[in-house]
């Protein structure tokens, strides 16, 4: 069995230890809001956080997962700077397909996290492991930057 | 897309199977089930539901897969019903006839159909279900209808009572349903024509909104699959007990198109599949290569084929002549969501998952694959994450299928990343030869393109060739010119490389509208004159056409300066209904790399139904098309695909997105399509800018960096 903390949660699951963090989250435990798109970290979609700090889980093996806190996009709502990204995600109606949009809002809250007003090579460096096949990057961009200043405001 | 919409239900049916290994279809329309209802909602036709608690509920039988239609039909329903906006929301429908698209004669989502066929039926059934509650207040009241008006989900006596339409929704389903219904003039629209927010945001901003990917049963088992490395190849001997030794596979099955490994979950079954020796026959196409099939097509371009469009007199003499061949390659969808389907085949029942878009077809398809009528399929449509047109292949669909009825559990049939690229149904590949003349003044006298390329038409097993010999998608862009050209010629070669070909983002105009307004840009430089003014001077009978290319220009500031080392390039192009004019701002590294900064559009599709929604709709198709010219190919070596994920089938990222401006003209006309029309006027923009930029004329794409390479 392999102990995990996911959204504040404790789990175990009886995966193998190599066994990609995306897929125990979609199929062992049924989260699927974390997306599969390539399998080897080329897209972002499957973007989760490990301590915080933004991880491609198809390419993460549960094992390196043991003891750090995974966050989702399931318990973004629940934390101030997901919370923000997400209501600028809304004012801005950034999904297309949508699809993408788990690993893109994963991201950006990891970004903002750290920098709370980050310029647009900060957003470039973040955000450009992303990919989003509608092209929905200047909303992205957009309401980031948005909701970097509701945060800067609300603080 | 004449021949999109006179495509029989019945051929797609009859054919389409074959994708998934050679079925033939038998075909009876599905029952028109119901759908379910409470006693306390006012139903007045399949696409309306208003529930005594004031929500109004459409019901939506297009696939959402970005394009906006789950929030573009609730505003034609919202408008002719005089609905309260906050009140709305969609669900999808099941499959049923009432759902059919007028466009296709079936229920199916594609071609930028959606607005097209909707655009009166969806506000009829608005106004019908208006009347009626307008007949019920009446009712009430006791009082004369004429005296009644609405307003956001109110019925309003000119005495100023009022009641909500869920206080009416019992008294109104007790009306006629009336037979005919007067429709608002446009001038009065509340909600078409502006930017309503899109209903499907909150879902996927939370991870809460289900794709097809997202579908779990109890029960079901993850199947991954070994295809062919080769189009046509087959199977000839399997060894599976490396697969079979992986804890969590529980079955092996070969299928026509294949070996699934059926198992617990995807990394198992994953595993299971890479576990596979497989011997394969590669058939027919083992030595096929890009080499071989571009030299296969430009030798029949140089011939000519039947011909498509003749005016004028040919023999014309011209006192300058120019000749070009340009040529495109195959493409693959690369939708975000790889494809997938769940399917659960019982006794005497199939129960599908998917992101589909042709869910109608895809009925009678699966009841065939599993041997049950087709009204006893039951498909739930799921959120598409992408189709581009790949969505609306069976392919998936089928697989899933059989694999259930022969593991007798529910399946779901997920693609790899790299299956889901070498999974062929691409965007063909094309070579066009033109020549043009222009006269002493340098103005053009005469224009001939010679298409060659695969016929969609043929490969889409649901259409055929019409009696001229010409593929309308093969020469759509170009066959139908708008440029005054005193002579005029287009014929069509057809070329069979042997590789399944399939619809692509605005389909024929993702190349021939890169092909003619890369070329006629030629014969503007030949001609010494402005490529904006030369376009404008032969669109003399053509309004739509010089109004957006106005617009794209003056919005562009197209006769200002700009910054040393920024050039521009135009191009305009009509696809689907809509007219888009590009103005591309770029710049071309001393690498040869080519970088846009800035893409300035416009568009006439007509009168709007959501115009938030039509400018992000052209700006997706902008970053489509540039990825496409940038990075966008499909090659192949000894008959296999060499791409397989993101790192050799690259997608533009957040750092190379151009600033992008849409401008809309303000038109009466009829709608046109949206989803599509953005994308055919790019590439040449860009390229046509990379002349200004270089002298040199890209006439193949992808853009080749070695070639714009500065010495």
């Amino acid at each position: 069995m392999i102990s995990l903390s996911v959204n504040g949660k404790k789990i175990s699951v009886n995966d193998s230890p190599d066994t990609p963090l995306l897929w125990v989250l979609r199929d062992t435990l049924g989260m699927t809001g974390t997306k599969f798109g390539c399998g080897v970290a080329l897209c972002g979609a499957c973007t989760v956080h490990l301590d915080g700090k933004p991880v491609r889980s198809c390419s993460t093996p549960v094992s390196a997962a043991v003891g750090k806190k995974i966050t989702t996009i399931e318990a973004m709502a629940a934390n101030p700077v997901g919370k923000a990204v997400q209501a600028a995600w809304v004012k801005h109606d950034v999904p297309q397909c949508g699809y993408c949009q788990s690993g893109q809002i994963m991201s950006a809250s990891a970004l903002l996290a750290q920098n709370k007003k980050p310029s647009d090579a900060d957003i470039d460096a973040a955000m450009s492991g992303n990919v989003c096949r509608c092209g929905t990057y200047n909303q992205i961009r957009a309401a980031i930057k948005d909701a970097a200043q509701s945060m800067t405001k609300g603080a | 897309m004449s021949a999109i919409i006179n495509a029989s239900r019945r051929g797609f049916l009859k054919t389409s199977a074959l994708a998934g290994g050679g079925l033939l279809i038998g075909f009876t329309l599905p029952g028109a089930a119901r759908l379910a209802h409470a006693a306390s909602e006012f139903k007045p036709n399949a696409f309306i539901r208003i529930g005594s608690d004031n929500q109004v509920t459409v019901i939506c039988g297009l696939s959402e897969m970005g394009q906006g239609v789950h929030t573009a039909i609730p505003m034609l329903i919202a408008e002719e019903l005089d609905a309260d906006w906050s009140k709305i929301k969609v669900v999808q429908a099941p499959v049923d006839q009432a759902f059919n698209n007028p466009a296709f004669g079936m229920q199916a989502t594609g071609g930028s159909t959606s607005v097209r066929g909707h655009w009166e039926p969806m506000r009829k059934a608005g106004a019908a279900a208006r009347a009626m509650l307008v007949a019920a207040a009446a009712g009430k009241w006791k009082a004369d209808q004429a005296d009644c008006r609405t307003e956001q989900g109110m019925v309003v006596h000119k005495s100023g009572k009022k009641l909500s339409y869920g206080q009416l929704a019992d008294a109104a389903a007790k009306q006629p349903v009336p037979a005919e219904v007067k429709l608002k003039d446009p001038k009065d629209f509340r909600i078409l024509g502006k930017a309503a927010k899109r209903l499907d945001t909150p879902p996927k901003v939370n991870g809460s909104a289900k794709f097809g990917l997202d579908v779990r049963l109890p029960g079901m088992l993850i199947a991954v699959m070994a295809r062919p490395p080769v189009p046509g190849g087959k199977a000839v001997s399997v060894d599976d007990s490396k697969a079979k030794a992986i804890a969590g596979v529980r079955q092996v099955i070969q299928l026509p198109s294949g070996v699934a490994v059926l198992a617990d979950g995807y990394w198992a079954a994953k595993q299971g599949r890479d576990a596979l020796a497989v011997k394969w026959d590669d058939g027919a196409n083992a030595a096929l290569s890009s080499d071989g099939i571009s030299k296969m097509l430009a030798e029949a371009a140089a011939k000519g084929g039947v011909l498509a469009r003749s005016e004028g007199d040919a023999s014309a003499t011209a006192a300058k002549q120019i000749e070009a061949q340009y040529e495109a390659p195959y493409l693959a969808h690369a939708c975000m969501e790889p494809m997938n389907a769940t399917a659960w085949v019982k006794p005497n029942e199939i129960e599908v998952w998917a992101g589909t878009q042709s869910q109608g077809p895809a009925q009678g398809i699966l009841g065939q694959v599993g041997g049950v009528a087709p009204g006893k399929v039951k498909i739930n449509t799921m959120y598409l994450g992408g189709g581009f047109g790949r969505r609306f292949a069976p392919d998936f669909a089928i697989d899933a299928t059989l694999l259930s009825k022969i593991s007798g559990k529910p399946v779901k049939l997920v693609y790899t990343r790299e299956d889901d690229t070498k999974a062929y149904f691409y965007r063909p590949a094309s070579v066009t030869r033109f020549v043009g003349g222009l006269d002493a003044s340098g103005k053009a006298v005469s224009f001939s393109a010679r298409v060659a390329s695969p016929s969609i038409m043929e490969g889409s097993h649901f259409m055929k060739i019409p009696a001229d010999g010409v593929d309308t998608f093969a020469v759509e862009g170009i066959r139908d010119c708008p440029y005054s050209f005193p002579s005029l010629r287009v014929e069509y070669a057809r070329q069979e490389p042997g590789v399944q070909v399939w619809f692509w983002r605005s389909v024929g105009h993702s190349q021939n509208i890169f092909f003619i307004e890369s070329f006629v840009d030629e014969m503007a430089a030949a001609a010494g004159k402005d490529p904006y003014q030369f376009r404008r001077e032969l669109l003399d009978k053509q309004p739509r056409y010089r109004g957006v290319l106005d617009l794209a220009a003056q919005k562009a500031g197209w006769a200002q300066p700009l910054p040393a080392g920024m050039h521009r390039g135009i191009a305009v192009g009509q696809s689907f209904g809509s007219y888009v004019a590009e103005v591309a701002e770029v710049s071309v590294g001393k690498d040869g790399k080519v970088k846009v900064h800035r893409v300035v559009g416009a568009v006439d599709c007509g009168m709007t139904v959501n115009t938030e929604i039509i400018k992000r709709q052209i700006e997706s198709a902008i970053v489509f098309g540039l990825t496409a010219a940038l990075y966008g190919k499909i090659t192949f070596k000894d008959g296999k695909v060499e791409q397989s994920n993101f790192h050799d089938y690259p997608m533009l990222r957040i750092d190379e997105m151009p600033k992008v401006e849409v401008h809309i003209v303000a038109s009466t006309e009829p709608p046109g399509g949206i989803g599509e029309p953005g994308l055919p006027p790019l590439a040449p923009a860009v390229s046509n800018a990379v002349f200004a930029a270089t002298g040199k004329r890209v006439r193949k794409l992808p853009f080749d960096a070695a070639e714009l390479k500065q010495a």
